[in-house]
């Protein structure tokens, strides 16, 4: 029995991933990609990828750096837009929309699928105005009551309200990098998203900025699928419902989380979760 | 020394190496650091040098400052001037006629001029008239000035902010590649070639539309300022926009917010220092311009806020003064100092102001 195992069953409370009960093949699919490659220029960053993603879910993406895992969450909301020589072929898609689709209007697509990237990245505007960011630009006729309802809402669902309802109108660069990091959950979740995507959300983080999130990520599963990108195998193992194991730009292994990491069927996967190399 | 050699791995010591003197280094460092002190140390003794001659100079233009006799006296067969002072006992002798006590000749005593006078006068009429009725209100200059300067900036501030947000946020690499060495010929481009566009092209085109145009005008002036401040504020802007991490960016884009969102709600509040600093920055150069409203906007100076007339700015006085034929000592020729050193107090304000601004909206980036 390796260490992480170890780690996992002596605090069985906290540890058991949840979604580990439930069959994750009963749920329904929302993102689905089939053929799936992607490619920065010349280089190839992902192979043929086949992968279904369940609804109210988290899904984390694990694999060392450079496999490919970050550039596919990218894919998800079409961030990759901005990078000039980022394209991709094959099947990736919402039940509804084709997301590689020219024809997809990115708004729209932003609008369900919200994004928690690595490093905090609050506007430098007040915590308020931060959260009050999405709200604003996606709806018409907020009445001022609404956003302010709606902010109280957002900030009390990323367990942020009650260290900051004294100074919402101050700035969000004075709040801590666990704090910050917590707002820009916040501000993602104020536009009403289906999906949240998080790019190693805790990796810039202290542990207990870390513990908060998590038990955070934990709370809110029950409302919105999340797709988590992280470096950390415990993490993964904490926090997620299911685990896709990247390498080199391909999925090695992918299953209910738990299985994954104490069973894993493939040696690079078991080589990986053991700690053996990445 | 030798300590140190023997602790040296053996390979080093083989080389028979020695260390270098370090009392030579010490001295070499030393010499280079008195070198670039000296270097950064001359730009503060010639800003304090042109400062205080600006102020000492101004400061005799309130002076009741002697008349210089400039009688050209014949002593021992050699002509020379007479050289001498006619003192100016008080001012309100403005006008008469004094008598040099060495060789005779008569002097018109000068206008009288107070400090509180020149700072609220709106007439501005040194050279026109009897001493008694010179007038030294530098209203008159002021208002030129500024006229020329809000033209200037109503042109070059929207037109820059806007060109900078496109350049930073919507041109793509070959457009960008297009427009920023032509702005960088345009901020090139000669001031004085900007003065003689601005008679020769930009009056006949006001004139077209409207009757009403002088042949040198304020209008003129300060659109051909406005396009000499365009490149400035466009590329300060856009090195603020710039400076805007990616991250700010990409997370107002995963919210779904457009890329007009995006400049407007994030980018451009977070560059507001640097923008605002870079508007101060082009206000004092409009200001400060000279060659272009000394060609266009003309030299009669009036407190008018018509754009149509011609006026001159106090850069534009101070040109007439160096270029006229006034004799250094006249209280018009001082004049000159007192108009700069009020020149140099705006543009100080302004840049105090610049600093001020930038200290009160810079955001510390993550």
């Amino acid at each position: 029995m390796n260490e992480l195992e170890t780690t996992m069953v002596s605090k069985p409370t906290t540890f058991i991933p949840p979604g580990d009960e439930r069959d994750s093949n009963e749920k329904t699919i929302v993102i689905e990609m089939d053929e799936f490659s992607a490619w920065y220029g010349d280089f190839q960053a992902l192979h043929h990828l086949k992968l279904a993603v369940p609804e109210k879910r988290v899904t984390s993406f694990i694999g060392p750096s450079g496999c490919g895992k970050s550039t596919l969450l990218k894919w998800i909301n079409r961030m990759n837009d901005i990078v000039p020589t980022a394209h991709a072929k094959g099947t990736l898609r919402l039940p509804d929309i084709d997301i590689l689709a020219r024809s997809t209007d990115v708004v729209a697509l932003r609008r369900r699928i919200g994004m928690v990237f690595q490093k905090p990245n609050p506007f430098p505007k007040s915590i308020y105005d931060n959260v009050a960011f999405g709200p604003r630009i996606h709806y018409a006729g907020l009445s001022r009551n609404d956003l302010d309802d709606l902010v109280e809402w957002a900030l009390k669902k990323s367990a942020l309200w009650e260290e900051v309802k004294d100074r919402l109108n101050q700035s969000a660069l004075g709040l801590s990098g666990g704090q910050q990091q917590r707002l820009c959950i916040a501000r993602a979740i104020a536009i009403g998203p289906e999906i949240l995507l998080m790019d190693e959300p805790c990796s810039a983080l202290d542990p207990a900025s870390t513990d908060k999130i998590e038990d955070l990520i934990y709370e809110i599963r029950k409302q919105y699928t999340i797709v988590i990108v992280t470096h950390n195998m415990q993490q993964a193992a904490r926090c997620s419902d299911r685990t896709v194991f990247f390498f080199e730009g391909k999925i090695v292994e992918e299953g209910p989380t738990r299985s994954l990491f104490t069973n894993p069927k493939s040696k690079q996967t078991e080589d990986y979760v053991t700690g053996k190399f990445g | 020394m030798a300590t140190l050699i023997e602790s040296t791995p053996d390979v080093e010591r083989k080389r028979n190496f020695r260390f270098r003197s370090l009392t030579a280094t010490y001295v070499k460092e030393l010499g280079v650091k008195s070198l670039l002190g000296a270097c950064a140390a001359l730009s503060v003794l010639t800003t304090l040098a042109i400062v205080v001659v600006l102020f000492t100079e101004a400061s005799r233009f309130f002076q009741a400052d002697d008349v210089y006799c400039d009688a050209a006296v014949v002593e021992d067969g050699v002509s020379h001037k007479c050289g001498s002072f006619v003192a100016t006992s008080t001012r309100d002798s403005a006008g008469t006629q004094v008598a040099c006590s060495t060789c005779g000749k008569l002097h018109t005593m000068p206008a009288e001029v107070t400090l509180v006078g020149f700072l609220t006068g709106s007439k501005w009429q040194p050279l026109i008239g009897r001493e008694s009725e010179k007038k030294f209100g530098v209203w008159a200059l002021i208002t030129g000035t500024l006229l020329v300067s809000v033209i200037a900036m109503c042109l070059a501030l929207p037109l820059g902010l806007i060109t900078a947000i496109y350049l930073s946020e919507y041109a793509n690499a070959h457009v960008r590649a297009t427009i920023k060495p032509t702005l960088e010929v345009l901020a090139g481009i000669p001031t004085v070639v900007y003065g003689f566009f601005a008679l020769t092209v930009i009056t006949p085109t006001l004139k077209t539309f409207h009757d009403g145009f002088n042949t040198f005008n304020a209008m003129a002036g300060g659109i051909a300022v406005g396009i000499l401040c365009l490149p400035i504020v466009s590329s300060l802007v856009e090195d603020a926009l710039q400076a805007v991490p990616r991250s700010l960016r990409e997370g107002a884009y995963g919210m779904g917010a457009t890329k007009f969102e995006v400049s407007t709600k994030v980018v451009v509040p977070a560059a507001l220092s640097g923008i605002i600093s870079a508007f101060l920055l082009a206000v004092s150069r409009a200001v400060g311009e000279t060659m272009i409203v000394a060609l266009c906007v003309g030299s009669r100076p009036q407190m008018s806020l018509d754009p149509r007339d011609d006026m001159q700015t106090m850069t534009g006085w101070m040109v007439q003064m160096v270029l006229g034929d006034v004799s250094n000592y006249d209280v018009e020729y001082l004049s000159m100092y007192a108009v700069a050193a009020l020149l140099f107090l705006m543009t100080l304000a302004l840049t105090f102001a610049g600093n001020l601004v930038r200290r009160r909206f810079r955001e510390e980036y993550q």
